[in-house]
């Protein structure tokens, strides 16, 4: 009975059109047609391609030394480091071996030990594109707003097969106060590219999600660079003020923002 | 020496106790590995399935996986068992349950009244046991209808969640996928949309959205704004229009407070929805997701395998007569299930589970962009939960949900099932929907307005 009707529409020119126009109100992907009862070869090959971007993203390995150049063209130390995920596969079977460092990367932080404000971590994540696209242009754009020495978010951490958590081990071994993690999200099939980023105030292993704030989808279609720096910036200065992050931190920025 | 070990060979195997008898005896999966409670080889896994085959079910009433002091899921399950109920089937190994649930003279009615008599347990038990084609035709036989405005799950049937999305919770986005959704049959079992925010004023825009587009095309459907479950009585205490009230639940207590949620909450919002009567064919008022995984995810399975913590899950959603049961079968990520193999064999277990224990079971057929799988995959579970009488899939502008951030079945993907299998939607929408489909073109009045 459905396919009737489907069938009539699509013969039927001036509800064509008006069907069409689904598509001006939302990027979801209405007014695909029908051929028969089914998706119709072009969007359906539209879908493989988003599909297969999607997965591209998971597994394309994070280009540290590239990303490093960037950060050091704009004047930024970086040190390169490695969670305990050997590869993808151990990466997405077990989570916990993204959150903790490996052995040679700890002992690379040891002799950066220092009480210091801020530890900046960009790790891939799900989608090493979107750090690779996004992250360089976004820190840019936070270190502008931030009123520090710039000595203070060096260097940048670079982390291989990183997950939120391993900001908490970076944060905690180099004495920081704050820990913003910088992060690739879960790919979707429109945005294959999204940053995430997530703020821990006195960050130590065995902190919870609900002690963090995040603030996600930044991307060329989601939250500019610009927007996210400004919140970004918000709850820092925040947190510095009440000491602390998450849900308790959450409730006044969006009383203060409004 | 435990009581459940057997000899195969030469190499003789224990298990140590009930719970980890299931947890070995489950079919492969990473959610198991991750936590440590897997079988370490295939011929474990046989070992323990045989043990468990052997096991009469009555030892299930003796040995609570979570202690009844320490759970309040344990105590709901145990307090309101019916022992009459269980009594066809007392004398029963799980292995000879198996056999007697694949039993031509055992009907849909038969398993209709053994349902408020068993543990959900014991039904994860015989899950373990059973191959998928074993999974769908005992499911088939049970037919759980439930009604508000349409009438979802009679034989025959497939109705379909619409599911809107949009990444801002914009109204127009929001109404031109609804749109899209209607004019392909999709929205018989609920408009239900998942909200980015959990402000209480935008939940109440939402809600009033879907309800304002219901009202003016007269559309037999309900809604429902998939906010935390408190969010929801709020905007009911404060003159929103709610039709289902929603929650994820899990099976242990500790789930569930990880979700800010416990009995007591779940009690009051079902009563206050009822109070609404809102609903014209009939009063369920309540919509559950589930998913394999959940618990593990909050640190609070005790020990126990997904698959058991969901069929517990069942055990807490029955108590409330729901509209609406579904696991979100693919969406944790393939730490819990790793590829299209393993949510497939989850898809059904959870279909079967629930509809064994007397629940409307549908099933969200998706997956994330980090598991091995793809559409191929979903193809093949939506195939198989058509066979088995799924009462309901998701409806989701091609499969794309761009919210959440992963694929669900299609508003297409319903027309597929509808067709190969003979499918009708819920009576009453599909009334409406002959009555009206020439003209449906015309909502798009409302995003002009």
């Amino acid at each position: 009975m459905v396919s009737t009707t489907a069938r009539r529409i699509a013969r039927n020119d001036s509800a064509t059109r008006s069907v069409k126009a689904l598509t001006n109100y939302t990027p979801a992907r209405v007014s695909l047609g029908l051929a028969g009862d089914s998706l119709p070869t072009k969007p359906l090959l539209a879908f493989r391609l988003a599909h297969a971007r999607a997965r591209e993203a998971v597994h394309f390995p994070l280009d540290s030394f590239s990303l490093a150049q960037e950060f050091a063209a704009r004047g930024w130390g970086s040190r390169i480091l490695r969670s305990t995920a050997k590869n993808r596969e151990q990466y997405l079977r077990n989570p916990d071996k993204g959150r903790t460092l490996n052995g040679d990367s700890l002992a690379e932080l040891s002799n950066l030990h220092r009480p210091r404000r801020y530890a900046f971590v960009v790790a891939d994540g799900l989608s090493s594109l979107a750090v690779h696209r996004h992250s360089a242009s976004f820190l840019e754009e936070v270190f502008e707003r931030l009123d520090f020495k710039t000595d203070e978010a060096n260097p940048v951490f670079i982390v291989h097969q990183g997950r939120v958590a391993i900001g908490d081990h970076i944060g905690a071994a180099v004495g920081a106060e704050l820990a913003i993690v910088i992060i690739g999200e879960r790919p979707g099939l429109s945005a294959p590219d999204s940053l995430g980023v997530y703020l821990t105030w006195n960050p130590k292993p065995g902190r919870t999600d609900a002690e963090r704030n995040c603030i996600s989808n930044i991307q060329s279609s989601g939250l500019s660079y610009e927007a996210a720096a400004n919140k970004l910036v918000f709850l820092m200065n925040e947190a510095q003020r009440r000491q602390l992050t998450g849900v308790a931190l959450k409730e006044t920025a969006a009383k203060l923002l409004e | 020496m435990s009581r459940y070990r057997t000899t195969l060979g030469s190499r003789v195997y224990d298990f140590a106790d009930l719970k980890s008898l299931l947890a070995k005896a489950t079919p492969l999966r990473s959610g198991d590995q991750l936590a440590g409670i897997a079988a370490q080889t295939s011929e474990e896994r046989v070992a323990a399935q045989m043990v468990l085959a052997d096991l009469p079910l009555k030892e299930f009433f003796a040995e609570a996986l979570i202690p009844y002091e320490t759970d309040e899921i344990t105590r709901l399950i145990f307090d309101t068992l019916d022992a009459e109920a269980f009594s066809p089937i007392s004398s029963l190994t799980t292995g000879e349950f198996r056999d007697w649930l694949l039993d031509n003279n055992v009907t849909g009615e038969t398993l209709a009244r053994l349902a408020p008599g068993l543990l959900p347990e014991q039904v994860a038990a015989v899950s373990k046991l059973m191959r998928a084609q074993d999974l769908v035709k005992v499911a088939r036989k049970v037919h759980v209808v439930s009604r508000f405005r349409t009438t979802v799950g009679t034989p025959g049937c497939l109705s379909t969640r619409l599911q809107p999305n949009h990444s801002a919770d914009d109204p127009q986005a929001i109404t031109a996928s609804i749109i899209d959704g209607l004019m392909l049959g999709s929205g018989d079992a609920v408009i239900g949309i998942n909200p980015v925010s959990d402000n209480p004023e935008i939940i109440q825009t939402l809600l009033r959205l879907v309800n304002a587009i219901r009202e003016r095309y007269e559309i037999p459907t309900q809604s429902c704004v998939l906010a935390h479950v408190t969010t929801q009585m709020d905007a009911l205490t404060a003159g929103a229009p709610v039709d289902l009230v929603f929650q994820s639940i899990g099976g242990t207590e500790a789930t569930n407070t990880s979700f800010g949620i416990n009995l007591g909450i779940l009690k009051e919002a079902h009563q206050a929805a009822r109070e609404q009567k809102r609903g014209t064919v009939g009063e369920n008022v309540m919509y559950f997701e589930t998913g394999q995984g959940s618990a593990l995810s909050a640190n609070a399975h005790h020990g126990i395998d997904q698959q058991t913590c969901e069929a517990r899950a069942y055990g807490l959603a029955r108590h409330f007569q729901p509209m609406l049961v579904n696991s979100v079968v693919g969406f944790i990520g393939p730490e819990y299930l790793y590829d299209g193999k393993q949510i497939l064999r989850a898809a059904l277990e959870d279909h079967f589970c629930g509809k064994l224990l007397g629940l409307p079971m549908g099933c969200d057929v998706c997956y994330t962009n980090h598991a091995e799988a793809d559409d191929d995959d979903m193809d093949a579970i939506l195939t198989m939960l058509a066979a088995a009488g799924v009462n309901y899939i998701m409806g989701v502008p091609g499969a794309d949900d761009i919210m959440l951030s992963y694929q669900s079945s299609s508003f297409h993907d319903a027309l597929y099932l509808r067709s190969v299998f003979g499918l009708r939607p819920a009576p009453e929408f599909e009334a409406w929907f002959q009555q009206r489909r020439a003209a449906l073109h015309e909502m798009t009045a409302l995003l002009e307005a």
